[in-house]
C-alpha cells in the first residue's frame, strides 16, 4: 500500500503543473453550455493545445499515437487538470475516452492510423451511436440493420441519445447483421462518417435545455466495410471493450472536480448562515467522507489496472454506481445550502444540479450496473 | 505509486486470517457467546485468555511497538489489516484498547495482560449543546440524557488494566452478547456535566477510530459473503434466491459499500491523515451496520434467529460505531476539514 509517487512521477506532475499554469491564463472564456458549435471549437482547440505540448493521448499506447503512459500518470493528469481548472474533455469525450482506445485495441493497422491521430490532433469529432429507441438498458435488442452490397454496408434504422451528434465527424455505430442469429451474435461495430448520405439529425432538448444529445435517423446510409472494427457479428464482444473504458475511467477526472465544488458549497454555507445548520453542516461533512473514499477507490482501480496492462475491469461497475449517486447527493446539498437561489439557472451549480440527474441513467443505469456487480463479479445466477 | 497490498501484507494478512479461523472459528464464537450468556451476573469469565496469549505471542498488540521494544515493528496499514481480520471473525475482548497499551501496560504487547480503557476516546463524540437538545427532546431532562453522553467501557469487570477513571461506572445490559459494556458518570475525564466534549484529537483517539474503522470492515466483508453465499444456495420458486433481481441488488450495494470503505480505511492507515480517517470510520461504520442489515434480510426468517450469525455483527457493529468519535464527531470533523483547506 504506497499513495506516495516516484520521483519522476512527481516531475510529470510539476511539469505539466507548470504548463497549464502557463497556458490557462490565456484561454477564451468557456462558451455558453447551450452552444454546440462554439464549444466543439472550444474543446478541439484545448485538444490542439495539449497535442502541441505533448499530452496528448496520455493513455493511449505509443503505436496508436498515444505516450504510453502508466495509469498512474494518466491519473495525475486528471489530477492536475482538473485542480487547475483547465477545460473538460467535452466534445472530445467519446473520440479520447471509449471509440479511440477501442479502435487502438481492436483495430487494424490502417484502422489506427486513420482515425486515432485526428482525435489526438483535435481535428475530428466522435459521437456514439448505440441506443435505440427500442434499445437502451437492452443494448443487444438493437435493430438497425446492415447488409453488405459490394464494398459497403448500407444501413437503416434510428438511434437516440445520441450525445455530441450535431457537431460529430464520425459515429461508433452498433448495427444487427444477422437478423437470423441469437441477439447477441449478429452486432457489428463501424466507423460511420456523419456527413455520409442518408443521415439525419434531430437534436433533442434535454431538461436541462440544451440539445446535449439527438436522434439520429439512418436511411440507406454507405459505410464502407473497411470501416468494420472487428469481424462482421463479433460486434458485441467489440462493444464490451468499448463499455468498459466508458465506465471504467470516464468519470475518474470528475471526482477532483466535486472535491473542489464541495469545498465551494461548505464556503458559501459559511458566508450565508447556513453553516449553522447541523443536519446540513454534517451532510457535507459526510459528503467529504464519500469523496475523498471515491478518490481513494479510483487510486485503488488505477493500481489494479496498472497490474493488468491498463485495461479497466468490471470494478469500474462498483464506482460508476458510487459515484454517479455522490453527484446527485452533492449538487443536491449545495442547492440546499443556496436555498431558493438555487431555483434560478443563472446560479452556480443550478444548471450543473440538473446535469447530474443524467449520471445513473447514461453509460448503464444504476440498475444495470448492479446487476453487473451482482452477477459478474458476486457471481449471483444470472435471472430476473 | 501502487495502492495494492504488498506481498508480505498479504502473508500478514493470511497469517491473522489462518490463526483466527483456526482459533476462533464459527464454534468458538458461538462458545463464547454461550459462556456470555450463562455467566452470572457480574461475574465469570467470557475471554478466553488463551487465546489472548496466543494473539500476543503472535504479535497482535505489539505490531506496531518498535523491535527495540520488543515489537513486530510493522506499521498502521498492517495493524489494519490484523483488525480486519479480527473484525470478520468478531474476536471478541478490548482489542484495540490493549493493542494501544502496548509498550505502555506492562503485559498487554505479550497477551498475558487485558487492558480497557475509559480514557475518554471511547466516549461517544457529539457537542454538548446537541445532548443537551435531544435530552429536551425525549423529555427525560438534559442531566439524565447528559449521563448517557458520559461516555461507555467495554470489558470492565474482565480487563486487568483499566486505562482512565472508571469510578462510579455503571454496568449496561449490552446490547451485544460478547461485549459487556458499562457507561461513565458524565463530568469524569473533563466531560461536562451537560454532555460528552468532542474527543480530542489525540493520536490515541484517531488510532483508535482507524482500527475500529478496520474491524468494520472485517466484518462488512463477511456479512457481504455470507448474505451471496445463502442467496446462491436458498432456493424459492424453483430457483435461488440470489437470481432475483431485488436480492441482487441488495448484494450489489454491500459489495460496493465494501470497496469504498476498504479504499478509504486503507487510505487512511498509509496517510494517518485525521480527516482521512474520519471519512474512513464514516463509510465502514455504514458498510457494517447497514451491510449486517441487509444481509439479515437476505436471510429471511432465518436471519431474525439467535442460531445465525448475523445478528452478532449488526449488533457488534452497532457498539462499535460508539468507539472513539463516531458518526457525529466524524462528520463534524469533515465538515470542518472543507473549510479548513483546498482540496
Ligand atoms: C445524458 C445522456 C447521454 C447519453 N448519451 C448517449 C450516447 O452518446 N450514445 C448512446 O448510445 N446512448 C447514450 N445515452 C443513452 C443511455 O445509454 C441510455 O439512456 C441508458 O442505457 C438507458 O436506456 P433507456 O434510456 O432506454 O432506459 P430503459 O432501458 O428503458 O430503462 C428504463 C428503466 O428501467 C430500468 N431497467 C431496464 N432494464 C432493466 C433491468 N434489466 N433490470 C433492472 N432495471 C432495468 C432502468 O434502470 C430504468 O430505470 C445517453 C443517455 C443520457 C441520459
Amino acid at each position: 500500500m504506497d499513495l506516495t509517487y516516484t520521483p519522476e512521477e512527481e516531475e510529470f506532475r510539476a511539469r505539466l503543473r507548470a504548463w497549464l499554469a502557463g497556458v490557462l491564463p490565456a484561454l477564451p472564456p468557456k462558451p455558453s453550455p447551450h452552444d454546440w458549435p462554439a464549444r466543439r471549437a472550444y474543446d478541439l482547440g484545448w485538444q490542439r493545445m495539449l497535442y502541441d505540448a505533448g499530452y496528448a493521448g496520455l493513455h493511449w499506447p505509443v503505436d496508436a499515437g498515444g505516450r504510453g503512459a502508466t495509469p498512474t500518470q494518466h491519473l495525475i493528469y486528471l489530477e492536475e487538470t482538473e485542480k487547475a481548472g483547465a477545460p473538460y474533455v467535452g466534445a472530445n469525450f467519446v473520440g479520447l475516452l471509449h471509440a479511440g482506445p477501442t479502435i487502438a485495441s481492436e483495430g487494424s493497422a490502417e484502422q489506427r492510423a486513420r482515425w486515432l491521430p485526428p482525435v489526438l490532433r483535435g481535428e475530428e469529432v466522435w459521437c456514439q451511436g448505440f441506443s435505440e429507441p427500442g434499445a437502451g438498458s437492452d443494448l443487444a435488442a438493437l435493430r438497425t440493420r446492415a447488409w453488405r452490397d459490394g464494398d459497403d454496408y448500407v444501413v437503416s434504422g434510428s438511434k437516440i441519445w445520441t450525445s455530441h451528434a450535431e457537431v460529430a465527424d464520425w459515429c461508433e455505430l452498433l448495427v444487427r447483421t444477422d437478423p437470423d442469429a441469437p441477439k447477441h451474435r449478429g452486432i457489428t461495430w463501424l466507423a460511420m462518417p456523419m456527413d455520409a448520405p442518408g443521415i439525419t439529425v434531430r437534436p433533442l432538448r434535454t431538461l436541462a435545455g440544451s440539445t446535449e444529445f439527438a436522434e439520429v435517423f439512418l436511411d440507406e446510409v454507405r459505410v464502407p466495410a473497411a470501416n468494420r472494427v472487428g469481424a462482421e457479428n463479433d460486434g458485441w464482444r467489440v462493444t464490451m471493450v468499448t463499455l468498459s473504458y466508458e465506465r471504467g475511467t470516464a468519470f475518474v477526472g470528475e471526482v477532483v472536480a466535486c472535491r473542489r465544488v464541495l469545498s465551494e458549497v461548505a464556503r458559501e454555507a459559511r458566508k450565508n448562515g447556513r453553516w449553522d445548520d447541523a443536519v446540513l453542516r454534517r451532510r457535507l461533512g459526510r459528503l467529504n467522507a464519500e469523496f475523498r473514499a471515491l478518490w481513494r477507490l479510483t487510486q485503488w482501480n488505477v493500481s489494479e489496472a496498472q497490474s493488468t496492462g491498463g485495461v479497466p475491469g468490471v470494478g469500474g461497475s462498483v464506482f460508476k454506481l458510487r459515484y454517479s449517486h455522490a453527484r446527485q447527493e452533492l449538487f443536491d446539498a449545495a442547492a440546499e445550502v443556496l436555498g431558493p437561489e438555487s431555483l434560478d439557472l443563472g446560479r452556480e451549480w443550478s444548471l450543473d444540479r440538473l446535469s447530474s440527474l443524467s449520471y445513473t441513467i447514461a453509460a448503464g443505469t444504476s440498475q444495470i450496473q448492479r446487476n453487473i456487480v451482482a452477477e459478474r463479479i458476486l457471481g449471483l445466477p444470472r435471472g430476473r | 505509486m501502487d495502492f495494492r497490498l504488498t506481498d508480505d501484507q498479504r502473508a500478514l494478512r493470511q497469517g491473522v486470517r489462518a490463526l483466527l479461523e483456526g482459533r476462533f472459528g464459527r464454534e468458538e464464537l458461538r462458545a463464547a457467546v454461550d459462556r456470555a450468556e450463562g455467566r452470572p451476573p457480574g461475574g465469570g469469565r467470557v475471554l478466553d485468555r488463551g487465546l489472548w496469549r496466543e494473539l500476543g505471542a503472535a504479535g497482535f498488540f505489539a505490531l506496531r511497538l518498535p523491535e527495540s521494544e520488543g515489537g513486530v515493528g510493522l506499521g498502521l496499514p498492517e495493524a489494519v489489516l490484523a483488525f480486519e481480520e479480527a473484525g470478520r471473525v468478531l474476536l471478541p475482548g478490548p482489542l484495540v484498547a490493549t493493542h494501544l497499551a502496548a509498550g505502555v501496560v506492562p503485559g498487554a504487547a505479550g497477551g498475558e495482560v487485558v487492558v480497557t480503557s475509559a480514557d475518554g476516546w471511547l466516549a461517544e463524540g457529539g457537542r454538548a449543546e446537541e445532548c443537551l437538545t435531544e435530552g429536551g427532546a425525549a423529555g427525560g431532562g438534559a442531566a439524565a440524557r447528559g449521563l448517557a453522553c458520559g461516555g461507555l467501557v467495554e470489558w470492565l469487570d474482565e480487563a486487568d488494566v483499566v486505562r482512565g477513571d472508571a469510578t462510579g461506572a455503571v454496568r449496561l445490559a449490552s446490547v451485544d452478547p460478547l461485549t459487556p459494556l458499562h457507561r461513565l458518570p458524565a463530568g469524569a475525564d473533563g466531560r461536562s456535566a451537560g454532555g460528552a466534549l468532542r474527543a480530542a484529537r489525540t493520536p490515541d483517539r484517531l488510532v483508535a477510530s482507524l482500527l475500529t474503522a478496520a474491524e468494520q470492515l472485517g466484518s462488512a466483508s463477511r456479512t457481504c459473503e455470507s448474505a451471496v453465499q445463502h442467496a446462491r444456495t436458498r432456493e424459492q420458486f424453483g430457483r435461488p434466491v440470489g437470481a432475483f433481481q431485488a436480492v441482487q441488488h441488495l448484494c450489489a450495494d454491500m459489495l460496493a459499500r465494501v470497496e469504498t470503505a476498504r479504499a478509504a480505511v486503507y487510505a487512511a492507515s498509509v496517510t494517518a491523515d485525521p480527516a482521512d480517517i474520519a471519512a474512513a470510520r464514516v463509510l465502514a461504520d455504514e458498510a457494517a451496520v447497514r451491510g449486517a442489515r441487509d444481509c439479515l434480510q437476505v436471510h429471511g426468517g432465518m436471519g431474525f434467529t439467535w442460531e445465525s450469525d448475523v445478528h452478532l455483527h449488526l449488533k457488534r457493529a452497532w457498539v462499535r460505531t460508539h468507539r472513539a468519535g463516531g458518526v457525529t464527531q466524524s462528520e463534524e470533523e469533515l465538515a470542518d476539514d472543507l473549510v479548513a483547506r483546498t482540496v
